[in-house]
């Protein structure tokens, strides 16, 4: 009966201890914030609302279905002042995609070549590359874009300059390729009769590449021997393409531009306005790409190098199989953000007049109908979606590229 | 640390709330407490809206501004300007970061009944044109099949010049822009072959240029684009101050007062419709809730319509417009005020 406990008696649950007791104090705190930022929330959406409502402007997204009444330049997709805000809108997108897409693989070319040579034994070019690196990525994107722009659009000779007795200005390539002041006009492919089987050719002649690629893979790891597989990869792709068409006497024939009226008519164009965007947001994203490519280099321990040294490897085959697969796996994470920051930036296109979504759906479409928070509303959307497709098809090649711990 | 979260959540929410109840009060009272109009212009049309040598916006449109601050504030100076492009503008003034727009702005249907503004007149009678370079040797705009067309993006013109185009089935390439002074500098570059936009802005833009004799403005006019200032709706009496200020302006050119003139006149006259206008008769400044002298401090503060006109865009200036359709009706113009009574 006397038996002494260290227990405490239960007293009961007391409100304070939601305070004191440090088992409940994080959860209380994080309740009240929840609860302050779920108000906060609420009140800018419902202040929004009644602002709106105020102004005689509820959130309605029928304008998406009315002709747009405008045109636009460079369109991937049948378009034209008929067709409805939602067209205008998936033009746009695709114009956005396109030169996001293209910027891409520029700013990984570019970045990779900058970044590699950074860190060249020889001074002067790891100087060149130090200065491009430094003054690309501190000076905004919008000024790059507007400057390429400036220098496109001042340097390149007007159309006018290629016509008459003594043309100031003659076209590139065997008179094939004209580079104006107003784009940069190249052939256009013209599908004969026949062409179907060039370019089946063409697949096969792929898929041989890709089979051979694994062959002497095989190969090589069965026996150690090295094929010069440069040579007969680059057989396998010209020679069977080139001897179907010829044999069927030429079926892809190119219509080259030529000055017709104000302009150059035929081929295809390439509008100044990307071009300028492409070059200057590559150029830029590259400055930061190419650091990430030089960290990732120096993450990779010197002893690797000098190990494969010690085995007798050559430097440049230490590079592409010592030092770049390692150096992948610090790489990949950064250059995701690098190229979702490259797809994100495309939205100042309208600084040179792009028209991609910016310009068409937040830009003309919105002006025209005054419909602001639902274009925005959609914009972010839109964005939000791309780039969670971006990133996700990245952290994808992220997961093979890993280290696979067996 | 938890009272700082609570600090900051209801400093947000404060914030929240103050936004909410900006919008409510009369534009009249708001701009009598803050001393200033803000008024929203061209960013740079020669003429209509620019800054001259000193940065100070001087212009036909900012002259509406001008005489806007005088009926309300007294004083002419008064007026905070917001460059704006035509993109940005109608947002800036629903949002009440501007007062009033005189920002050659055509007015339209949607503008008016969708976009929830109020057109309060027309201060030019406007339409598009097209510019070209004379070396081109182009003549009229149906000849224009082909064309590479710079265009401000956001604009009627943009829609009209798409309307055209189809209509007389000729092919364009059209060059979008953000600006008016881009617009420039990519046509003077050759990056366009023609530049279309309202006639009275092409005008003014040419004589902005190095060689103004090397371009000419092509003779069609293919649209409609009554110009005129316009203000958020819901605010009739605002409205009211900024349309009666315009006809103020008006009347005066109709009636013979000027600026000169004007100190003469408010001391009588015979003509009761000159009284009621500079305010010895009647008590027409009350009714809008400013001052009696209201439209004497415009008349001799800003001048009227017709001294405006001349001094901005008249044809002894650079930009050379004639009075055309913007003559007195009594001209053979359009332009009317109802009257002062």
């Amino acid at each position: 009966m006397t038996t002494l406990t260290d227990i405490p008696q239960s007293q009961g649950f007391r409100l304070s201890q939601l305070i004191y007791d440090t088992r409940y104090r994080s959860i209380t705190i994080q309740v009240i914030v929840f609860i302050a930022f779920m108000l906060v929330g609420w009140i800018l959406v419902r202040n929004v609302t009644i602002n709106l409502a105020n102004l005689g402007k509820e959130i309605d997204f029928t304008f998406l279905r009315n002709p747009s009444n405008y045109d636009i330049q460079q369109t991937l997709i049948e378009y034209d002042s008929t067709s409805s805000n939602f067209r205008a809108a998936m033009v746009g997108l695709l114009n956005t995609l396109l030169v996001a897409f293209l910027g891409c693989i520029l700013a990984t070319l570019v970045g990779v070549t900058a970044g590699v040579l950074r860190l060249s034994k020889n001074w002067l070019v790891a100087k060149v590359m130090t200065v491009y690196v430094e003054t690309f990525r501190n000076i905004p994107v919008v000024i790059w874009i507007i400057a390429t722009m400036a220098v496109l659009s001042e340097a390149l000779p007007q159309p006018s300059a290629f016509r008459g007795e003594t043309p100031t200005a003659s076209m590139w390539l065997w008179d094939t390729v004209a580079v104006t002041n107003r784009g940069t006009y190249i052939p256009m492919p013209v599908w004969g009769a026949g062409s179907v089987f060039v370019i089946v050719t063409f697949l096969l002649s792929l898929l041989a590449l890709w089979s051979f690629g694994k062959w002497a893979q095989r190969r090589f790891e069965a026996t150690g021997q090295i094929l010069p597989t440069a040579w007969i990869k680059l057989a396998i792709f010209i020679a069977p393409t080139l001897l179907v068409y010829l044999a069927l006497g030429a079926p892809i024939t190119f219509d080259s531009p030529a000055l017709k009226g104000f302009n150059f008519q035929g081929g295809i164009q390439l509008s100044n306005s990307m071009i300028a965007l492409w070059l200057a947001l590559s150029i830029y994203t590259g400055a930061f790409i190419a650091e990430i490519v030089r960290s990732g280099i120096l993450a990779v321990s010197k002893g690797q190098t000098e190990a494969a040294f010690a085995l007798g490897i050559r430097p440049s085959r230490t590079m592409n199989l010592v030092i770049l697969p390692q150096a992948l796996r610090v790489i990949i994470p950064p250059l995701i953000s690098q190229f979702l920051n490259l797809t994100k930036n495309s939205s100042l296109a309208l600084a040179v007049g792009y028209q991609d979504l910016r310009a068409t759906l937040g830009g003309t479409t919105m002006n025209n109908t005054g419909r602001e928070l639902e274009c925005m509303l959609l914009m972010m959307l839109i964005y939000l979606i791309v780039s969670l497709i971006i990133s996700s098809g990245m952290n994808v090649y992220n997961k093979s590229m890993k280290l696979k711990e067996r | 640390m938890k009272k700082s979260v609570f600090l900051g959540a209801l400093t947000m929410a404060g914030l929240a709330a103050g936004a909410a109840m900006a919008q409510d009060s009369s534009t009249l009272a708001a701009v009598q407490e803050r001393g200033a109009l803000k008024c929203g212009v061209n960013p740079g049309t020669p003429g209509f809206a620019a800054p001259d040598a000193n940065g100070k916006y001087i212009g036909f449109d900012v002259d509406l501004c001008r005489a806007v601050a005088a009926a309300v504030l007294g004083d002419a100076e008064k007026v905070e300007y917001t460059p704006l492009t035509s993109a940005v503008r109608f947002t800036a003034l629903a949002s009440g970061e501007v007062d009033m727009l005189a920002r050659n702005t055509t007015w339209t249907f949607s503008r008016d009944v969708d976009l929830k503004n109020t057109f309060v007149g027309v201060n030019y009678y406007d339409g598009q044109g097209f510019m070209v370079p004379k070396a081109l040797g182009v003549s009229s705009a149906k000849e224009l099949a082909g064309a590479t067309v710079c265009i401000e993006t956001g604009t009627t013109t943009e829609l009209n010049l798409a309307d055209y185009f189809r209509v007389n089935n000729m092919d364009y390439e059209p060059v979008p822009v953000e600006s008016f002074t881009e617009a420039q500098t990519q046509f003077l570059a050759g990056a366009c072959d023609v530049y279309t936009t309202d006639a009275s802005a092409l005008a003014a833009s040419r004589a902005s240029f190095e060689t103004p004799e090397a371009y000419v403005v092509l003779p069609e006019i293919i649209s409609k684009e009554p110009l005129g200032p316009l203000v958020r709706h819901g605010d009739d009496n605002w409205g009211d101050i900024v349309r009666w200020t315009l006809n103020a302006m008006v009347t005066a050119e109709e009636f013979g007062v000027t600026s000169a003139n004007a100190p003469e006149l408010v001391k009588g006259t015979e003509n009761p419709e000159i009284n009621r206008l500079l305010g010895v008769e009647g008590e027409l400044g009350a009714m809008l809730g400013l001052d009696n002298a209201w439209a004497y401090n415009v008349i001799t503060q800003v001048g009227n319509y017709g001294e405006s006109f001349e001094k901005n865009i008249g044809e002894n200036t650079p930009v050379g417009l004639a009075r055309g359709l913007n003559a007195l009706w009594t001209e053979g113009g359009l332009i009317y005020s109802p009257p002062f009574r």
